[in-house]
Protein backbone atom coordinates (compact mmCIF):
# COMPACT_ATOMS: atom_id res chain seq x y z
CA UNK A 1 0.00 0.00 0.00
CA UNK A 2 2.26 2.95 1.06
CA UNK A 3 5.87 2.62 1.54
CA UNK A 4 7.70 3.57 4.68
CA UNK A 5 8.95 7.29 4.48
CA UNK A 6 6.30 7.89 1.91
CA UNK A 7 4.05 11.33 2.36
CA UNK A 8 0.90 10.40 3.97
CA UNK A 9 -0.27 13.70 4.94
CA UNK A 10 0.66 16.77 3.29
CA UNK A 11 -0.69 20.17 4.85
CA UNK A 12 0.08 23.49 2.96
CA UNK A 13 -0.67 26.84 4.09
CA UNK A 14 -3.12 25.70 6.90
CA UNK A 15 -5.49 28.46 8.48
CA UNK A 16 -8.46 28.06 10.52
CA UNK A 17 -10.44 30.84 11.62
CA UNK A 18 -12.90 31.54 14.30
CA UNK A 19 -14.61 34.87 13.80
CA UNK A 20 -11.38 37.24 14.79
CA UNK A 21 -9.30 34.74 16.14
CA UNK A 22 -6.70 33.36 14.14
CA UNK A 23 -6.04 30.05 15.53
CA UNK A 24 -3.69 28.59 12.95
CA UNK A 25 -1.88 30.93 10.78
CA UNK A 26 -0.49 29.10 7.90
CA UNK A 27 1.20 25.64 8.86
CA UNK A 28 2.84 23.84 6.45
CA UNK A 29 4.78 20.04 7.12
CA UNK A 30 4.77 16.43 5.90
CA UNK A 31 4.07 13.38 7.78
CA UNK A 32 5.40 10.48 6.04
CA UNK A 33 4.47 7.32 6.61
CA UNK A 34 5.92 5.22 9.85
CA UNK A 35 7.03 8.49 10.92
CA UNK A 36 5.69 9.52 14.82
CA UNK A 37 5.06 13.18 15.19
CA UNK A 38 4.38 14.63 18.25
CA UNK A 39 2.97 18.33 18.69
CA UNK A 40 3.39 20.11 21.94
CA UNK A 41 2.88 23.58 22.79
CA UNK A 42 0.96 25.82 25.45
CA UNK A 43 -2.81 25.71 25.48
CA UNK A 44 -4.59 27.77 23.23
CA UNK A 45 -1.89 27.64 20.50
CA UNK A 46 -3.64 25.88 17.97
CA UNK A 47 -2.28 21.85 18.31
CA UNK A 48 -5.26 20.29 19.17
CA UNK A 49 -7.13 22.46 16.06
CA UNK A 50 -4.12 21.49 13.91
CA UNK A 51 -4.90 18.29 14.67
CA UNK A 52 -8.49 18.18 14.33
CA UNK A 53 -7.75 19.49 11.35
CA UNK A 54 -5.90 16.33 9.56
CA UNK A 55 -9.30 14.60 9.56
CA UNK A 56 -11.85 17.66 9.12
CA UNK A 57 -13.37 17.54 12.54
CA UNK A 58 -12.39 21.62 12.25
CA UNK A 59 -13.03 23.00 8.91
CA UNK A 60 -9.77 24.93 7.52
CA UNK A 61 -10.46 28.62 6.50
CA UNK A 62 -7.46 28.33 4.51
CA UNK A 63 -4.81 26.10 2.85
CA UNK A 64 -4.70 22.12 1.86
CA UNK A 65 -4.69 18.98 3.22
CA UNK A 66 -3.70 16.12 0.83
CA UNK A 67 -4.29 12.81 2.43
CA UNK A 68 -2.64 9.99 0.43
CA UNK A 69 -2.34 12.65 -2.31
CA UNK A 70 -5.84 13.46 -2.18
CA UNK A 71 -6.91 17.03 -1.34
CA UNK A 72 -9.80 16.39 1.75
CA UNK A 73 -10.30 20.17 2.29
CA UNK A 74 -11.98 20.08 -1.46
CA UNK A 75 -15.75 20.24 -0.32
CA UNK A 76 -16.56 18.15 -3.03
CA UNK A 77 -14.14 14.52 -1.45
CA UNK A 78 -16.05 12.04 0.51
CA UNK A 79 -14.32 12.73 3.88
CA UNK A 80 -16.28 9.90 5.21
CA UNK A 81 -13.89 7.25 3.70
CA UNK A 82 -10.92 9.29 4.14
CA UNK A 83 -11.75 9.21 7.53
CA UNK A 84 -12.01 5.57 7.60
CA UNK A 85 -8.24 5.52 7.21
CA UNK A 86 -7.65 8.21 9.44
CA UNK A 87 -7.95 6.95 13.32
CA UNK A 88 -8.64 9.44 16.04
CA UNK A 89 -7.96 8.94 19.83
CA UNK A 90 -9.84 11.78 22.26
CA UNK A 91 -8.79 13.25 25.38
CA UNK A 92 -12.22 12.30 26.87
CA UNK A 93 -12.28 8.95 25.36
CA UNK A 94 -15.72 9.47 23.82
CA UNK A 95 -16.72 5.85 23.97
CA UNK A 96 -20.57 4.72 23.11
CA UNK A 97 -21.58 3.85 26.58
CA UNK A 98 -24.87 2.19 25.39
CA UNK A 99 -22.78 -0.34 23.86
CA UNK A 100 -20.39 -3.11 25.60
CA UNK A 101 -16.55 -2.73 24.93
CA UNK A 102 -16.47 -5.19 22.16
CA UNK A 103 -19.84 -3.57 20.49
CA UNK A 104 -17.56 -0.50 21.09
CA UNK A 105 -14.69 -1.82 18.55
CA UNK A 106 -16.98 -3.48 15.90
CA UNK A 107 -19.50 -0.97 15.29
CA UNK A 108 -17.96 1.29 12.76
CA UNK A 109 -16.10 -1.76 10.41
CA UNK A 110 -19.57 -3.65 10.60
CA UNK A 111 -22.01 -0.77 9.65
CA UNK A 112 -19.24 0.00 6.89
CA UNK A 113 -19.45 -3.09 5.43
CA UNK A 114 -15.72 -3.73 5.82
CA UNK A 115 -16.15 -6.57 8.08
CA UNK A 116 -18.61 -9.22 8.39
CA UNK A 117 -19.66 -9.62 12.17
CA UNK A 118 -17.18 -12.59 12.28
CA UNK A 119 -13.89 -11.27 11.34
CA UNK A 120 -15.01 -8.01 13.31
CA UNK A 121 -15.19 -9.96 16.22
CA UNK A 122 -12.05 -11.64 15.93
CA UNK A 123 -10.86 -8.48 14.95
CA UNK A 124 -12.35 -7.16 18.33
CA UNK A 125 -10.28 -10.02 20.04
CA UNK A 126 -7.21 -9.87 19.10
CA UNK A 127 -6.66 -5.75 19.15
CA UNK A 128 -8.68 -6.26 23.17
CA UNK A 129 -5.60 -8.89 23.87
CA UNK A 130 -3.45 -6.41 22.28
CA UNK A 131 -3.85 -3.62 24.71
CA UNK A 132 -4.53 -6.06 27.55
CA UNK A 133 -8.42 -5.93 28.27
CA UNK A 134 -9.55 -9.21 26.60
CA UNK A 135 -11.81 -9.98 30.01
CA UNK A 136 -13.45 -6.78 29.48
CA UNK A 137 -15.36 -7.50 26.11
CA UNK A 138 -18.57 -7.56 27.46
CA UNK A 139 -18.06 -4.53 29.42
CA UNK A 140 -19.98 -1.35 29.52
CA UNK A 141 -17.84 1.69 29.26
CA UNK A 142 -19.01 2.66 32.33
CA UNK A 143 -17.52 0.14 34.55
CA UNK A 144 -13.81 0.97 33.30
CA UNK A 145 -11.36 2.92 34.68
CA UNK A 146 -10.10 5.91 32.79
CA UNK A 147 -6.84 4.38 31.37
CA UNK A 148 -8.66 1.11 30.67
CA UNK A 149 -11.18 3.41 28.62
CA UNK A 150 -8.39 5.14 26.45
CA UNK A 151 -6.97 1.81 25.92
CA UNK A 152 -9.92 0.39 24.63
CA UNK A 153 -10.26 3.71 22.52
CA UNK A 154 -7.14 2.82 21.40
CA UNK A 155 -8.11 -0.69 20.01
CA UNK A 156 -11.88 0.90 18.58
CA UNK A 157 -9.63 3.03 15.75
CA UNK A 158 -7.04 0.37 15.20
CA UNK A 159 -10.04 -2.11 14.42
CA UNK A 160 -10.88 0.34 11.08
CA UNK A 161 -6.87 -0.97 10.13
CA UNK A 162 -6.14 3.03 9.73
CA UNK A 163 -3.00 4.28 7.82
CA UNK A 164 -2.27 7.25 10.43
CA UNK A 165 -3.43 7.60 14.00
CA UNK A 166 -4.37 10.87 15.49
CA UNK A 167 -4.10 11.40 19.10
CA UNK A 168 -5.57 14.31 20.79
CA UNK A 169 -3.81 14.70 23.94
CA UNK A 170 -4.61 10.78 24.86
CA UNK A 171 -3.63 11.17 28.46
CA UNK A 172 -4.29 14.31 29.78
CA UNK A 173 -7.73 13.68 31.29
CA UNK A 174 -6.31 10.56 33.24
CA UNK A 175 -5.09 10.40 36.69
CA UNK A 176 -1.30 10.25 37.10
CA UNK A 177 -1.21 6.39 37.65
CA UNK A 178 -3.20 5.68 34.54
CA UNK A 179 -0.75 7.41 32.26
CA UNK A 180 1.77 5.14 32.15
CA UNK A 181 -0.64 2.26 30.57
CA UNK A 182 -1.74 4.39 27.85
CA UNK A 183 1.67 5.67 26.99
CA UNK A 184 3.34 1.85 27.15
CA UNK A 185 0.05 0.58 24.12
CA UNK A 186 1.03 3.92 22.29
CA UNK A 187 4.64 2.83 22.53
CA UNK A 188 4.00 -0.44 21.57
CA UNK A 189 2.01 1.16 18.67
CA UNK A 190 4.91 3.16 17.50
CA UNK A 191 7.05 0.42 17.59
CA UNK A 192 5.40 -1.68 14.93
CA UNK A 193 5.21 1.09 12.42
CA UNK A 194 1.73 2.80 13.20
CA UNK A 195 2.25 6.38 11.58
CA UNK A 196 0.85 8.64 14.30
CA UNK A 197 0.57 12.69 14.86
CA UNK A 198 0.21 12.86 19.08
CA UNK A 199 -0.57 15.70 20.53
CA UNK A 200 0.88 15.79 24.22
CA UNK A 201 2.23 17.08 27.23
CA UNK A 202 4.30 14.33 28.38
CA UNK A 203 7.91 15.40 27.37
CA UNK A 204 9.00 11.82 28.38
CA UNK A 205 7.25 10.38 25.37
CA UNK A 206 7.69 12.95 23.02
CA UNK A 207 11.84 12.60 23.48
CA UNK A 208 11.69 8.38 23.72
CA UNK A 209 9.26 7.64 20.54
CA UNK A 210 8.97 10.49 18.37
CA UNK A 211 10.76 10.77 15.68
CA UNK A 212 10.24 14.50 15.02
CA UNK A 213 8.57 16.93 17.72
CA UNK A 214 6.89 20.30 16.50
CA UNK A 215 6.56 23.22 18.66
CA UNK A 216 3.25 25.18 17.33
CA UNK A 217 3.00 28.67 18.90
CA UNK A 218 0.11 31.32 17.81
CA UNK A 219 -0.99 29.41 14.95
CA UNK A 220 2.40 28.54 13.43
CA UNK A 221 4.83 25.76 13.52
CA UNK A 222 7.61 27.88 15.26
CA UNK A 223 10.45 24.78 15.14
CA UNK A 224 10.35 21.28 14.52
CA UNK A 225 13.40 18.75 15.29
CA UNK A 226 14.43 15.10 15.56
CA UNK A 227 13.78 14.74 19.68
CA UNK A 228 17.58 14.77 20.67
CA UNK A 229 18.21 18.41 18.64
CA UNK A 230 14.50 19.32 19.68
CA UNK A 231 15.26 19.21 23.70
CA UNK A 232 18.87 19.39 23.40
CA UNK A 233 19.32 22.52 21.82
CA UNK A 234 15.86 24.24 21.07
CA UNK A 235 16.78 27.38 18.86
CA UNK A 236 13.79 29.32 19.12
CA UNK A 237 13.43 31.57 22.41
CA UNK A 238 9.94 30.68 22.62
CA UNK A 239 10.36 26.98 22.70
CA UNK A 240 12.70 27.69 25.24
CA UNK A 241 11.05 29.64 27.26
CA UNK A 242 8.31 26.97 26.89
CA UNK A 243 10.56 24.16 27.47
CA UNK A 244 12.12 25.68 30.68
CA UNK A 245 8.67 25.94 32.21
CA UNK A 246 7.41 22.40 31.58
CA UNK A 247 11.01 20.05 32.11
CA UNK B 1 -76.16 -8.07 47.71
CA UNK B 2 -79.29 -7.48 45.76
CA UNK B 3 -78.69 -3.68 46.04
CA UNK B 4 -75.19 -3.58 44.86
CA UNK B 5 -76.20 -6.02 41.55
CA UNK B 6 -79.33 -3.48 41.14
CA UNK B 7 -77.25 -0.37 41.00
CA UNK B 8 -74.31 -2.33 38.84
CA UNK B 9 -77.21 -2.94 36.35
CA UNK B 10 -77.78 0.43 36.59
CA UNK B 11 -74.97 1.89 35.75
CA UNK B 12 -73.62 -0.42 33.46
CA UNK B 13 -76.12 -3.21 32.04
CA UNK B 14 -79.66 -1.36 31.24
CA UNK B 15 -80.64 1.32 28.50
CA UNK B 16 -77.38 0.38 26.54
CA UNK B 17 -75.08 1.42 29.12
CA UNK B 18 -72.67 -1.76 28.81
CA UNK B 19 -72.50 -0.59 25.28
CA UNK B 20 -71.76 2.75 26.10
CA UNK B 21 -68.22 2.06 28.07
CA UNK B 22 -66.90 -0.88 25.77
CA UNK B 23 -67.43 1.61 23.06
CA UNK B 24 -66.09 4.62 24.99
CA UNK B 25 -63.08 2.15 26.14
CA UNK B 26 -62.52 1.06 22.66
CA UNK B 27 -62.55 4.56 21.44
CA UNK B 28 -60.26 5.68 23.71
CA UNK B 29 -57.93 3.30 23.42
CA UNK B 30 -57.63 3.71 19.12
CA UNK B 31 -57.71 7.67 19.33
CA UNK B 32 -54.87 7.54 21.97
CA UNK B 33 -53.23 4.75 19.56
CA UNK B 34 -53.50 6.36 16.34
CA UNK B 35 -52.29 9.43 17.92
CA UNK B 36 -49.52 7.94 19.71
CA UNK B 37 -48.19 6.49 16.80
CA UNK B 38 -48.58 9.92 14.51
CA UNK B 39 -46.86 11.76 17.39
CA UNK B 40 -43.97 9.87 17.63
CA UNK B 41 -43.17 9.56 14.46
CA UNK B 42 -44.38 13.46 13.82
CA UNK B 43 -42.09 14.03 16.49
CA UNK B 44 -38.62 12.07 15.95
CA UNK B 45 -38.99 13.63 12.23
CA UNK B 46 -39.37 17.06 13.58
CA UNK B 47 -36.46 16.79 16.38
CA UNK B 48 -34.03 15.54 13.69
CA UNK B 49 -34.68 18.39 11.05
CA UNK B 50 -34.07 21.13 13.92
CA UNK B 51 -30.95 19.30 15.21
CA UNK B 52 -29.30 18.93 12.04
CA UNK B 53 -30.21 22.51 11.38
CA UNK B 54 -28.58 23.45 14.64
CA UNK B 55 -25.37 21.19 13.90
CA UNK B 56 -24.65 22.00 10.72
CA UNK B 57 -27.04 24.61 8.96
CA UNK B 58 -28.81 22.33 6.27
CA UNK B 59 -32.46 21.66 6.15
CA UNK B 60 -32.94 25.45 6.23
CA UNK B 61 -36.75 25.53 4.58
CA UNK B 62 -37.72 22.21 6.46
CA UNK B 63 -36.41 23.88 9.80
CA UNK B 64 -38.71 27.21 9.26
CA UNK B 65 -41.52 24.92 8.33
CA UNK B 66 -41.16 22.62 11.71
CA UNK B 67 -40.98 25.85 13.52
CA UNK B 68 -44.05 27.45 12.21
CA UNK B 69 -45.34 23.83 12.90
CA UNK B 70 -44.34 24.14 16.64
CA UNK B 71 -45.47 28.08 17.20
CA UNK B 72 -48.76 27.04 15.64
CA UNK B 73 -49.63 23.60 17.64
CA UNK B 74 -48.41 24.82 20.88
CA UNK B 75 -49.67 28.45 20.68
CA UNK B 76 -53.25 26.94 20.29
CA UNK B 77 -55.42 25.03 22.49
CA UNK B 78 -55.89 21.47 21.82
CA UNK B 79 -59.42 21.70 21.94
CA UNK B 80 -59.44 24.22 19.04
CA UNK B 81 -56.80 22.07 16.92
CA UNK B 82 -58.97 19.32 17.30
CA UNK B 83 -62.66 21.52 16.23
CA UNK B 84 -60.52 22.97 13.85
CA UNK B 85 -59.52 19.54 12.42
CA UNK B 86 -63.46 18.29 12.44
CA UNK B 87 -65.22 21.08 10.91
CA UNK B 88 -62.64 22.93 8.62
CA UNK B 89 -59.93 20.44 7.43
CA UNK B 90 -61.70 17.59 7.30
CA UNK B 91 -65.20 18.92 7.15
CA UNK B 92 -65.86 17.62 3.55
CA UNK B 93 -64.31 14.12 3.87
CA UNK B 94 -66.04 11.55 5.00
CA UNK B 95 -63.73 10.12 7.41
CA UNK B 96 -64.49 8.17 11.07
CA UNK B 97 -64.20 10.84 13.76
CA UNK B 98 -62.07 8.31 15.54
CA UNK B 99 -59.52 9.03 12.74
CA UNK B 100 -59.79 12.25 12.62
CA UNK B 101 -59.06 12.55 16.45
CA UNK B 102 -55.89 10.08 16.29
CA UNK B 103 -55.04 12.39 13.31
CA UNK B 104 -55.42 15.59 15.31
CA UNK B 105 -54.13 14.63 18.56
CA UNK B 106 -51.13 12.82 16.69
CA UNK B 107 -49.91 16.06 15.25
CA UNK B 108 -50.93 18.02 18.65
CA UNK B 109 -48.65 15.38 20.60
CA UNK B 110 -45.91 15.80 17.83
CA UNK B 111 -45.21 19.04 18.45
CA UNK B 112 -44.58 18.32 22.06
CA UNK B 113 -42.71 14.90 21.57
CA UNK B 114 -40.08 16.65 18.85
CA UNK B 115 -39.12 19.48 22.01
CA UNK B 116 -38.93 16.41 24.07
CA UNK B 117 -36.31 14.22 22.00
CA UNK B 118 -34.53 17.62 20.64
CA UNK B 119 -33.27 18.37 24.37
CA UNK B 120 -32.65 14.83 24.32
CA UNK B 121 -30.37 15.32 20.98
CA UNK B 122 -28.78 17.94 22.73
CA UNK B 123 -28.11 16.54 26.05
CA UNK B 124 -25.33 14.25 24.28
CA UNK B 125 -21.86 15.16 24.49
CA UNK B 126 -20.65 16.45 20.73
CA UNK B 127 -17.57 14.19 21.49
CA UNK B 128 -19.76 11.24 20.45
CA UNK B 129 -20.65 12.77 17.55
CA UNK B 130 -16.80 13.57 16.76
CA UNK B 131 -15.96 9.73 18.01
CA UNK B 132 -18.60 8.52 14.90
CA UNK B 133 -17.69 10.63 12.40
CA UNK B 134 -13.68 9.85 12.93
CA UNK B 135 -14.51 6.52 12.38
CA UNK B 136 -15.49 7.35 9.00
CA UNK B 137 -19.76 6.98 9.84
CA UNK B 138 -21.77 9.76 8.40
CA UNK B 139 -23.95 12.15 10.04
CA UNK B 140 -27.35 9.38 9.65
CA UNK B 141 -25.19 6.92 10.50
CA UNK B 142 -24.05 8.41 13.81
CA UNK B 143 -27.34 9.81 14.36
CA UNK B 144 -29.11 6.58 14.36
CA UNK B 145 -26.62 4.25 16.00
CA UNK B 146 -24.69 6.61 18.60
CA UNK B 147 -26.71 9.49 19.15
CA UNK B 148 -30.64 8.21 19.00
CA UNK B 149 -29.94 5.31 21.48
CA UNK B 150 -28.66 7.43 24.17
CA UNK B 151 -30.82 10.29 23.39
CA UNK B 152 -33.93 8.61 23.28
CA UNK B 153 -32.74 6.71 26.89
CA UNK B 154 -32.35 10.34 28.15
CA UNK B 155 -35.80 11.50 27.23
CA UNK B 156 -37.90 8.47 27.89
CA UNK B 157 -39.14 9.17 31.36
CA UNK B 158 -40.48 12.71 29.70
CA UNK B 159 -41.72 10.69 26.66
CA UNK B 160 -43.54 8.52 29.31
CA UNK B 161 -44.99 11.48 30.44
CA UNK B 162 -46.57 13.34 27.53
CA UNK B 163 -48.26 10.09 26.32
CA UNK B 164 -49.56 9.62 29.89
CA UNK B 165 -51.29 12.89 28.74
CA UNK B 166 -52.26 12.61 25.20
CA UNK B 167 -54.30 9.52 26.70
CA UNK B 168 -56.10 12.28 29.19
CA UNK B 169 -56.57 14.06 26.42
CA UNK B 170 -58.24 12.25 24.30
CA UNK B 171 -61.30 13.49 26.82
CA UNK B 172 -61.85 16.30 24.60
CA UNK B 173 -63.61 14.14 21.74
CA UNK B 174 -66.85 13.89 22.93
CA UNK B 175 -66.98 17.71 21.63
CA UNK B 176 -67.08 15.99 18.18
CA UNK B 177 -69.47 13.78 18.63
CA UNK B 178 -67.30 10.40 19.37
CA UNK B 179 -68.21 8.82 22.93
CA UNK B 180 -64.76 7.74 24.40
CA UNK B 181 -64.79 6.87 28.37
CA UNK B 182 -65.60 10.62 29.29
CA UNK B 183 -68.92 10.61 26.85
CA UNK B 184 -69.76 7.67 27.93
CA UNK B 185 -70.08 8.58 31.92
CA UNK B 186 -72.10 11.98 30.49
CA UNK B 187 -74.37 9.14 28.14
CA UNK B 188 -74.63 7.09 31.75
CA UNK B 189 -75.13 9.80 33.70
CA UNK B 190 -78.12 11.61 31.61
CA UNK B 191 -80.21 7.79 31.98
CA UNK B 192 -79.64 7.28 35.02
CA UNK B 193 -79.85 11.33 37.20
CA UNK B 194 -77.08 10.38 39.18
CA UNK B 195 -73.21 11.62 38.82
CA UNK B 196 -70.99 9.77 41.57
CA UNK B 197 -70.74 6.53 40.16
CA UNK B 198 -70.58 7.35 36.26
CA UNK B 199 -67.79 9.80 37.06
CA UNK B 200 -65.76 8.16 39.89
CA UNK B 201 -65.60 5.12 36.86
CA UNK B 202 -64.49 6.88 34.50
CA UNK B 203 -61.55 8.36 36.68
CA UNK B 204 -61.16 4.53 37.16
CA UNK B 205 -61.06 3.41 33.80
CA UNK B 206 -58.23 6.44 32.96
CA UNK B 207 -56.53 5.41 35.81
CA UNK B 208 -56.29 1.79 35.42
CA UNK B 209 -55.26 2.75 31.44
CA UNK B 210 -52.73 4.70 32.44
CA UNK B 211 -51.36 2.32 35.37
CA UNK B 212 -50.87 -0.32 32.79
CA UNK B 213 -48.86 2.09 30.11
CA UNK B 214 -46.87 3.11 32.89
CA UNK B 215 -46.04 -0.20 33.93
CA UNK B 216 -44.89 -1.30 30.03
CA UNK B 217 -42.94 1.84 29.46
CA UNK B 218 -41.31 1.17 33.28
CA UNK B 219 -40.02 -2.18 31.93
CA UNK B 220 -38.54 -0.58 28.73
CA UNK B 221 -36.64 2.46 30.98
CA UNK B 222 -35.22 0.09 32.88
CA UNK B 223 -33.97 -2.44 30.18
CA UNK B 224 -32.64 0.55 28.43
CA UNK B 225 -30.62 1.74 31.87
CA UNK B 226 -28.61 -1.82 31.47
CA UNK B 227 -25.71 -0.21 30.72
CA UNK B 228 -25.70 1.93 33.42
CA UNK B 229 -24.70 -0.65 35.86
Amino acid sequence: MIDKGEVLIEVQGLEKRFGDNQVLDGITTDIRSGEVVTIIGASGSGKSTFLRSLNLLEIPTGGKILFEGVDITDPKVDINRHRQKIGMVFQQFNLFPHKTVKENIMMAPVTLKLMTPQEASEKADQLLARVGLPDKADAYPGSLSGGQKQRIAIARALAMNPDVMLFDEPTSALDPEMVGEVLEIMKELAQSGMTMVVVTHEMGFAREVSSRVVFIDEGRIQEENAPEEFFGNPKNARLQDFLSKVL
Amino acid sequence: MDYLQHQFERFFVDNGATEWWLTGLKNTLCITLIALIIGVILGFVVAIIRSTYEQTGKLKVLNLITKIYLSIIRGTPSMVQLLIFNFIIFASIALDEIVVGGIAFGINSGAYVAEIVRSGIMSIDKGQTEAGRSLGLDAGQTLKLIIMPQAFKNVLPALINEMIVLLKETAIIGYIGTTDITKASTLVQSRTYSAFVPLISAAIFYWVLVSILTYFMGKLERRMRRSDR
